[in-house]
């Protein structure tokens, strides 16, 4: 990490593309510091006599620190967790640490000095750490050099805590504050070392939301409460139909109404614009409109389920061979065989997609909530017709994200609409636009045939998927040797020892269009693929746990999670009659999580979880706190979907509209959830925001077979038919 | 001008909303939410689903906990409303001083609708068991921040008793 460069600039440059190929900037003059209260989070105007030490680290005149993140929270902590991977070598009062979101503009005018601010598949900590640690390290070093220099001692005689360096040989001591403006424009010439985990002080022990007093007053600025001087408001209602276009409107039918200012026509949609929400979603659905709804108005669930069914049996792209299978299945004394089914889910975040759009001449600014803001801003100055270096993109706290938000469809039209009425306009998509809308998770079939063995281990492990592509769907990739990472992760990359393995992919779409849902591919495949090994230890007649300990034996990291697993669930204690337990464990974003379900099922059918026991193992911890919450948030997410998750088509369109059809896992649904930590540590470290999710739908399957005897082999589980023993 | 006056002030609805009283020239039609969060200009109260499923949109009218995407303002003409701004001013009511001791929001969109709605609960079952909160505490959290309301409830609950 210690290199000898002349500027400052290009040593951290340099050191930090070494460390993960991210560059971290510095700052020179005082130019920006958040408001008093963080309600708004996006990049604001300095106050004056702030210091920014580097473009993470602003000092401000009442020594309080501005931590800027480049990454966007959706409720997974990520505005705490990052800022206390700077703090942590920073080495200020964290009592006195404020968070925003760094610029996206200022990312590009700045040549990336941010990094990806992109949000997603559980990346933020794992591919940030080093660098924030460094930035952090890099401020603090900068702050005793100015010190030092006053006093005219080394600087290695300087130490440094809570926001004060002090000078023990002298007992000189100063705030942070006091040197900032010296530090701004200190050159290093050699770069700190970063703390190893084992050495961390603030990092892995609990600690409250930095935002969490603001989210308790509704003074937190979600996108959807923008307010801007003559703003107008936007409903919008696109084709039916994915694919669909827009033929006409007509306007006359609610000309004359109350507030009513506009009616915009989009290729896809129709939008009426008016002085506030209400009036314009009353005119829009009084709308008169006609679309040509496509070639997709025929088609329906039931043919989608037979076409996925179908595609098993044809030409699919291979993405696992390990020895052969199809001889030792042949040999084999018994065989086993099942075919696993999920449908389309939608995100469902609870703010519904809304944006707010400024187009003005040469110059566009946006607010919502983005996952992705570098790409909101390239989308806007698309839609618009500017350079991108004119766009403003202000995000703001994340009303959910789950992956919905990755693809802002809502930013493109507000902008068009702002553009074409030529006032700043807020779009809201009312739920029912939000649910008929989305980028689904999409529908699978998965099927695999085991051969066991004499000592009834596997010998021979088919897999075959059936699913949408992902990024043909996006029009990112063709994929075209056929084998997409997020359709067999969980599959391909299996940690299960079976001596002879395939894996076979065949990525097929409709016209219902799909996207990344937390934990994406792993959220149908660890259904399947955990049930299925519950299936074989059924038919073996092995203990469900002992089953999965045999084929991963080796594997230290995934043994310790069963052994925490096994110990605090309380495996293999008896249950009250009724109930059943259920296991299942997946690797996901590096992060392994085991989770023990306990259910009952009525005599009337009536499934009701619990308890859900969860071991992690994410390698290290930067807030526990966050942690548990992530787990037991995953949990509910994926029980969601598990109980009573579709997303269906007839006609072409979808059938649910809003929570009433597209039910949501409520206070009196959601079970007791103890999360455990499993850490390996090393050089491992793993997401969190995802990994929860995958086991649930298993665990719960499988503990739905231990309470009553019936196989759940389709999601969601609202429509087995099941009896309960008790 | 006179007759055009009268006519706009026969119109008008009366709204006192965290203490403070409004006058409103809006249709009766429209829901509480949107006269709040368009009109007024209070945002704290969330849409989520318009049709009283979620509680997002959960203010007090009159003291009881009401979904405001499902309440046209012409039928509470008079009310008192209070909403999350009003709730209190240092964000010291207990419900969230145990919200904040707990930790509870994640995203945070649901949680004006789930604190509005526990503050109405606790005063009708101010020493709640956990099957007093399954059966009335029905807000959606999408995050599934369940079992951390659940622990803030009976931190508050335990918070008003002292
Ligand atoms: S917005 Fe009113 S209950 Fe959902
Ligand atoms: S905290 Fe996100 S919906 Fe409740």
């Amino acid at each position: 990490m210690n290199a000898m460069v002349p500027g400052r600039r290009q040593f951290l440059l340099a050191t930090l593309s070494a460390a993960g190929g991210l560059a971290v900037g510095v700052g020179f003059a005082p130019d920006a510091a958040a408001l008093p209260t963080n309600t708004e989070i996006w990049d604001t105007p300095p106050p004056a006599g702030a210091h920014e030490v580097t473009a993470w680290v602003v000092i401000e005149p009442d020594e309080s620190v501005l931590i800027r993140v480049a990454k966007q929270e959706m409720g997974q902590g990520i505005l705490t967790a990052l800022p206390m991977l700077v703090a942590e070598e920073l080495g200020c009062d964290w009592t006195k640490v404020r968070a925003e979101y760094a610029s996206a503009h200022r990312n590009l005018v700045e040549k990336n000095v941010y990094g990806r601010m992109g949000t997603g598949g559980s990346r933020s900590v794992r591919e940030n750490y080093r660098l924030l640690q460094q930035a952090g390290a890099s401020a603090r070093e900068r702050l005793v050099a100015a010190a030092a220099a006053r006093w005219g001692v080394a600087p290695a005689a300087c130490s440094v805590r809570d926001g004060r360096i002090t000078h023990p040989p002298s007992g000189r001591t100063l705030g942070f504050g006091a040197v900032a403006a010296d530090a701004a424009r200190i050159t290093l010439t050699a770069e700190p070392a970063i703390r190893p985990p084992e050495q961390f002080r603030l990092a892995g022990t609990p600690q409250p939301r930095l935002d969490t007093p603001v989210k308790v007053n509704g003074s937190a600025r979600f996108g959807i409460d923008t307010r801007l001087p003559g703003m107008l408001y936007a409903a919008v209602a696109a084709c039916p139909v994915f694919g669909g276009t827009l033929v006409s409107a007509d306007d006359k039918a609610i000309a004359g109404r109350r507030g009513i200012k506009a009616v915009v026509r989009l290729k896809d949609a129709v939008v009426v614009v008016a002085d506030n929400f209400w009036r314009a979603k009353q005119a829009l659905a009084d709308l008169p409109v006609t679309w040509d709804e496509g070639a997709a108005a025929d088609t329906d669930s039931a043919q989608f389920r037979a076409a996925y069914r179908a595609a098993l049996d044809g030409p699919a792209a291979n993405a696992l061979t390990r020895g052969n299978a199809a001889a030792a299945l042949a040999g084999a004394p018994k065989t086993v065989e099942a075919l696993y089914e999920v449908p389309y889910l939608a995100h469902a975040t609870m703010e519904p997609l809304n944006c707010t759009a400024h187009v003005q001449p040469g110059r566009v600014d946006v607010w919502l909530g983005t996952q992705f803001p570098e790409k909101a801003l390239e989308a806007a100055a698309e839609v618009a017709g500017v350079a991108p270096g004119n766009v403003y993109v202000h995000n703001c706290y994340l009303g959910g994200g789950f992956g919905r938000r990755a693809v802002n469809d809502e930013l493109r039209q507000a902008v068009a609409v702002s553009k074409a009425v030529g006032a700043p306009v807020k779009l809201i998509w009312t739920r029912e636009e939000d649910i008929r809308h989305d980028r689904y998770r999409p529908q699978a079939a998965i099927r695999f045939r085991a051969g066991l063995g004499a000592d009834g281990m596997p010998v021979a492990w088919q897999a075959r998927t059936a699913v949408g592509s992902i990024r043909r769907s996006l029009g990112w990739d063709p994929v075209t040797n056929g084998v997409e990472s997020s359709a067999v992760e969980g599959l391909a990359n299996t940690p299960y020892a079976f001596p002879n393995a395939t894996v076979d992919c065949i990525l097929k779409n409709t016209h219902v269009p799909v996207m990344f849902w937390r934990s994406v591919g792993s959220s149908q495949n660890a259904f399947a693929v955990e049930s299925f090994i519950d299936e074989l230890a059924a038919a073996a007649g092995v203990d469900p746990l002992t089953m999965r300990r045999r084929l991963l034996a080796g594997k230290s990291d995934f043994l310790h999670v069963l052994d925490v697993l096994e110990e605090n669930s309380g495996w293999g204690r008896p249950l009250p009659a009724g109930w059943g337990r259920g296991i299942a464990i997946h690797q996901s974003f590096d992060t392994i999580v085991g989770e023990v379900v306990e259910a009952s099922v009525s005599s009337r059918g009536e499934v009701r979880v619990h308890r859900v026991v969860a071991a992690v193992d994410c390698g290290h911890v930067v807030n526990p706190a966050t942690v548990e919450r992530q787990i037991e948030s995953a949990v509910i997410y994926g029980l969601t979907a598990a109980l009573s998750g579709e997303i269906t088509i007839a006609k072409g369109r979808v059938e649910q509209g809003n929570f009433d059809t597209y039910e949501m896992v409520r206070m009196a649904d959601a079970p007791r959830i103890e999360t455990h930590l499993a850490l390996s540590g090393g050089g491992k470290w793993g997401g969190i925001g995802e990994p929860g999710t995958p086991p649930i739908a298993p665990a719960l399957a499988n503990a739905i077979f231990d309470a009553t005897g019936t196989r759940v082999r389709s999601l969601p589980l609202k429509h087995a038919r099941l009896v309960g023993r008790a | 001008m006179l007759r055009a006056a009268t006519q706009t002030e026969a119109r008008m609805i009366t709204l006192t909303v965290n203490g403070r009283e409004h006058r409103l020239d809006v249709e009766p039609e429209m829901p509480l939410l949107w006269v709040l969060r368009d009109e007024i200009g209070l945002t704290g109260t969330k849409f989520g689903c318009g049709i009283a499923q979620c509680g997002a949109c959960a203010v007090h009218v009159n003291g009881a906990a009401t979904r405001a995407c499902s309440v046209p303002v012409g039928s509470i003409d008079g009310a008192a409303v209070l909403t999350i701004e009003g709730l209190s001013a240092e964000s010291n009511h207990p419900v969230q001083v145990a919200w904040i001791a707990e930790d509870v929001p994640q995203c945070g969109y649901c949680q004006s609708g789930q604190i509005m709605a526990a503050v109405a609960f606790l005063k009708a079952t101010p020493n709640p068991s956990d099957a007093d909160i399954d059966a009335g505490l029905s807000n959606i959290c999408r995050c599934g921040t369940y079992p951390r309301l659940r622990a803030a409830v009976h931190r508050a609950a335990a918070l008003m008793r002292t």
